[in-house]
């Protein structure tokens, strides 16, 4: 499944890198605590969160995440979008919580 | 064959350009052809070496040694040092302020991470002196 896939089947608004959204995608992660989430997702995972700063852009980057979900609308600093963009992390938007978007997403998964 | 070595200057209480030294050492690895499993442990656990020199002690320097068959990686600082070492390797431990919590940060979770990603670590600490970390991962060519 592609980043894109995911964010038709899930409703979700790209926020960063629209143009990246062919990468591969597999699995998530869920979680708002950057060394769990280091330790634990696992490559080419989605991440769904509410954390959405410049930390977590470099978090997604370092553990080549395939994107970052914030759920919630949460709302993503400036600084964290320009980062995003600049190093082709892809962030998405979405407007249900966590365990909904991870239900929606693996249903998606399976289709 | 000689190694390549790369130093880093990492600025204190800076979180914009935190992950910026690792960021960069696993952009070289990849390009080099290194295994990408083993750029990313590389990647993470620099990372988390790198931000808790950004968070505890306003910040330190990182030099990097590339070899054909492993890469070792040294952090050091001269921060406040650590006390208890053994207890700052638990998971869960942390004295991580308030501030940088709301970031996401301080589930102590970093030094389980790096000793989990590396092939082997050491921590040498002295109070009011600082701290170097120093971590190998066996990483070998793919190409
Ligand atoms: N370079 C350092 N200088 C001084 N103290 C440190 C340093 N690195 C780690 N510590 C101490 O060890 C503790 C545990 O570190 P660890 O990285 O595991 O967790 P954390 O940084 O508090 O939280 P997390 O990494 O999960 O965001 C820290 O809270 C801090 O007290
Ligand atoms: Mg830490």
């Amino acid at each position: 499944m592609t980043v894109k896939d995911l964010c038709d089947k899930l409703s979700l608004t790209v926020l960063t890198c629209g143009d990246r959204l062919n990468r591969e995608t597999n699995g998530c992660y869920i979680g708002d605590l950057l060394s769990w989430v280091m330790g634990r997702a696992r490559e080419d995972a989605a991440w769904i969160t509410v954390m959405g700063n410049i930390n977590s852009v470099a978090v997604a980057k370092l553990a080549d995440l395939s994107c970052i979900i914030l759920c919630e609308k949460a709302s993503l600093d400036e600084d964290a979008r320009a980062q995003a963009d600049a190093n082709g992390i892809v962030i998405l938007s979405g407007e249900d919580p966590a365990y909904e978007l991870a239900l929606k997403l693996y249903e998606a998964s399976k289709s | 064959m000689q190694p390549i070595i790369k130093t880093y200057v990492i600025p204190g209480d800076d979180f914009t350009h935190a992950g910026e030294a690792s960021g960069k050492v696993k952009a070289m690895l990849k390009q080099l052809g290194y295994d990408s499993d083993a750029v990313r442990r590389i990647a993470i656990a620099m990372y988390e070496a790198e931000i808790n020199m950004v968070i505890h002690a306003d910040g330190g320097k990182a030099t990097v040694e590339i070899h054909p068959d492993r890469v070792e990686l040294t952090l050091q600082d001269s921060g406040p040092g650590i006390e208890d070492v053994e207890l700052a390797m638990q998971e869960g431990y942390s004295t991580a302020p308030d501030e940088v919590r709301a970031l996401g940060f301080g589930a102590g979770m970093g030094l389980p991470n790096i000793k989990k990603y590396t092939d082997d670590m050491k921590i040498e600490s002295i109070v009011g002196t600082g701290t170097k970390i120093y971590m190998l991962v066996k990483a070998g060519k793919t190409s």
